[in-house]
């Protein structure tokens, strides 16, 4: 995209060994100057949805206008996403480190005089500790990112993903190197299964542990043995994965051909989602660059060792990220998972031994080929080692990415890191594990966050989605959305999911309807066990969880729908009624003029009042009123 | 020969036989919906579902695709077994009310009604997929699959639209374990442009 830090020339650059890795390394970082000055503008797909693009042609045309000093050259780069993402575009001026957020293009010249030229920030531009109203300088210092343990993200918003000499610098492809050069496959296998690594994707299993496996399969039936990166994110609410294939992509393609050359593995495939054009992108000019320097294809480093591979686009269908249904989607027939009583390393893409990992988990692999087993396992617990990246999203302040050591306090994560939920209340649960994870009550509070202590609670790690809820979220309003999400991504093959799901569904549809009985809620319970006992794959014995879970730790909401007819949370259209307190109505008429109805009437000056008979009940008055008259019931 | 138990007695299986092939030779009751011995089982109906055991541990699998082991425990006939049988049919009952077959399997567990309600009462598909299968399988031509996914799946040619690979064999419709598949052929099928034009051709 914009290549100008791109000081060293890569063509006709194939490496051969170790050394000349290192050769490269040192003359792309004696190239660089240290204080030159550099604007970064955070390419995620969220700021680039707010605009970074504009940003960027803005603080360069500024930049031209202003005739910037000779010596000083900003390279402008796009960058995968900081995580901030509630608060993009983000900018970081380096040497400085001053952080913006919230950039337009109307900002750029006053970026260019007052920071670049003059060294000085942009104080209306700075983050606001939420607290104590204080600006904040850098990145470094805001509490959201100076809680978290940036190890998997490391190098995100801080490399430019389409230029490789920026992950060469910072230190990419050591690993490989170290392994191909220093390691057999072996010890490459007993090192990872040291490290306790536990499979990203949902379900923990141990990554050591599916690639001995593996090996023993191939033992049995030979080679040709596939490895595959599982970038079908799809979980509602989580860009974990995204974000490493776009602002890191080298870190899986890397973790990739490790694991290749530890199996002995020739092809790979990446099924990416094709709802991710930038990591899509991203990763092909990661490839494409990484086989011009001899780190992919025939022969890497040469070692002998030749692997290559190709990215399979996703058709953007939910159940793919399941492993078998990814499988048959890659093999170019409808994406139907199929039974997995014989395991996928046995049995898996093409009916070949096959190992699947998700994005994170690929992208933990070099770090622990770099650093060793024992630095990763000093990291978490001990049964959940390593970082852990969540997608933090909901009712809380601070939305955004988030990598933190396995084994933090749930609580820690929402009230410290993410600012906790807005208005200072404490949060009434927390979703953890997408569609087929679970709620966590705010009583459980100090749950550990690791794969384990999760599942304890009813709910799961899985792939990192975390949407925090307050207590204007409705259990039943939660499990319907879930429930329909899955009901229009499955397969359909199996009749417990197919039909299971939308059933359930129905149930929670009258129990927001006031039409509920308790003779439902055991229906719901027995039937949640059947789908739980009867479905093909993880999409349906998974899917029940969120209604389960809210069943377990908030049953008096049920109960309140069915006997009192009332919705705690004030969601349930059918059981709500919007009032306005006389009391605190000035009468101003706000409401009156947005509500789409007209059904509120009043003179000015005199309180209002809503026929309730016409209210659609769409809470528009609500949010309207500065004076909180309405209220909901 | 593989040696396990099922319900309790000893039964022995050749090496890849499933457990529902081995439960059926000795005489076992395992209902199933989407199973044939003319194509490959897919596992799709889960009426089969058996319980394995050992100790504490124990986990439900379809035994038409779960393939025999030495020493499995195998229950046939569990509380856990019976839930998911008794929903699957319930639902079956309002899914395809018009199919005779799935009311008097229904009966035979004892369901007679079901809680859900019907949208059409003339349905009588339940997708097991048979019909698609043995297209593929046995008559070579993957005329017909299954088209769209999740509670919109159905049965048909690609796109819905007749097609002319189709010809009429009607294997599909006597595989069809619901007699659904009697009312959609002629949806599926073309007649090819040439034996239209044949006769006034002369």
């Amino acid at each position: 995209m914009f290549n100008e830090s791109t000081a060293v020339n890569l063509e006709n650059r194939r490496l051969t060994s170790h050394a000349q890795l290192n050769e490269l390394r040192d003359h792309i970082l004696a190239s660089r100057d240290p204080d030159r000055l550099e604007v970064v503008v955070c390419h995620g797909t969220g700021c680039f949805a707010n605009g970074s693009p504009k940003v960027v042609e803005a603080l360069k045309s500024a930049l031209d206008e202003k005739g910037v000093d000779a010596k000083v050259m900003p390279g402008i780069k796009a960058t995968g996403c900081h995580g901030f993402c509630s608060r993009g575009p983000l900018v970081i001026v380096k040497p400085h480190g001053y952080f913006y957020q919230k950039v337009a293009p109307k900002d750029a010249e006053e970026i260019v005089e007052q920071t670049l030229i003059e060294g000085k920030p942009v104080e209306r531009l700075l983050y606001k500790d939420p607290k104590t109203g204080d600006p904040i300088l850098t990145e470094e210092e805001i509490p959201f990112y100076n809680l978290q343990e940036r190890v998997v993200l490391h190098n995100i918003g801080k490399i430019d993903p389409t230029d490789i000499t920026d992950t060469i610098a910072a230190g990419g492809y050591q690993a490989l190197a170290k392994a191909i050069s220093t390691m057999t496959p072996e010890q490459v296998v007993a090192e990872i299964e040291k490290s306790k690594l536990r499979g990203r994707g949902g379900a923990g299993f141990p990554t050591g542990r599916k690639w001995r496996s593996a090996l023993a399969a191939i033992e049995k039936k030979g080679r040709p043995v596939y490895v595959v990166v599982n970038g079908d994110e799809g979980d509602p609410g989580a860009f974990m994965d995204r974000t490493i294939m776009e602002g890191d992509p080298h870190a899986v393609l890397e973790g990739l051909i490790l694991g290749a050359y530890a199996l002995g593995a020739e092809h790979g495939y990446l099924y990416v989602r094709s709802e991710y054009p930038l990591a899509i992108r991203h990763l092909e000019i990661a490839m494409a660059q990484a086989r011009e320097l001899g780190l992919l294809g025939e022969n890497i480093l040469d070692s002998g060792f030749s692997f290559d591979a190709r990215i399979n686009r996703g058709a953007g269908a939910f159940v793919c990220g399941e492993s078998t249904a990814l499988f048959t989607s890659i093999e170019g027939k409808p994406g139907n998972p199929r039974p997995k009583y014989v395991r996928s390393v046995e049995e898996g893409l093409w009916g070949r031994p096959t190992v699947l990992n998700n994005v994170e988990t690929w992208a933990n692999v070099p770090l622990i080929i770099d650093k060793g087993a024992d630095w990763y396992t000093g990291v978490g617990v001990s049964h959940s080692t390593g970082t852990k990246v969540f997608s933090l999203v909901g009712k809380v302040n601070n939305v955004g990415l988030v990598e933190v050591p396995m084994g933090i306090p749930l609580d820690k994560i929402i009230e410290e890191i993410g600012g906790g939920v807005p208005g200072g209340q404490p949060f009434k649960a927390v979703q953890t594990g997408g569609p087929s994870g679970g709620c966590i009550p705010y009583s459980l509070k100090d749950t550990p966050v690791d794969f384990d202590s999760l599942t304890e609670v009813g709910s799961m790690m899985g792939s990192g989605g975390m949407i925090v809820m307050d207590d204007r979220d409705c259990v039943v309003d939660v499990g319907r959305y879930f429930l329909r999400f899955l009901e229009e991504e499955s397969c359909g093959k199996c009749i417990p999911c197919r039909l299971g799901l939308i059933r359930m569904r129905g149930i929670l549809d009258d129990f927001s309807a006031g039409k509920g009985t308790q003779q439902d809620i055991e229906d719901l319970m027995s039937l949640s066990q059947a789908i739980q006992d009867g479905a093909l794959c993880a999409l349906g014995t998974s899917a029940p969880n969120p209604v389960l879970t809210t069943l377990r730790y908030f049953k008096d909401e049920y109960i309140a729908h069915i006997e009192a007819h009332k919705c705690p949370a004030g969601v349930c259209k059918d059981l709500i009624t919007y009032t306005i307190d006389p009391d605190k109505c000035t009468g101003c008429r706000s409401c009156a003029r947005q509500c789409p109805q007209g059904c509120i009437r009043g003179e000015k000056k005199k309180p209002h009042v809503i026929d309730t008979e016409q209210c659609i009940r769409c809470g528009i008055c609500m949010e309207t009123c500065k004076f909180d008259a309405v209220y909901v019931e | 020969m593989i040696t396990f138990q099922i319900d309790n007695h000893t039964v022995q299986a050749k090496a890849g036989w499933t457990v529902l092939e081995t439960a059926r030779h000795y005489g076992f009751e395992i209902p199933t919906l989407c199973h044939h011995e003319a194509v490959t089982p897919s596992g799709a109906c889960r009426l089969c579902m058996v319980e394995l055991r050992d100790g504490d541990w124990s986990k439900l699998v379809a035994s038409c695709i779960y393939p025999v082991a030495e020493g499995i425990n195998v229950h046939t006939d569990t509380e856990r077994i019976r839930n998911v049988r008794r929903w699957i049919l319930e639902m079956l009952l309002s899914e395809c009310p018009a199919s005779k077959q799935i009311q008097d399997l229904a009966a035979r567990y004892g369901l007679k009604q079901t809680r859900f309600a019907i949208e059409n009462p003339d349905e009588e598909c339940m997708l097991c997929g048979l019909c698609t299968r043995v297209c593929e399988e046995v008559v070579g031509l993957a005329a017909i699959s299954t088209v769209d996914r999740g509670v919109h799946k159905k049965v048909g040619a690609p796109f819905l639209r007749p097609t002319e690979v189709c010809v009429a064999c009607g294997c599909c419709v006597t595989i069809c374990p619901t007699n659904a598949m009697q009312s959609r052929i002629d949806a599926v099928r073309r007649v090819p442009a040439t034996a239209v034009t044949a006769p006034t051709s002369k």
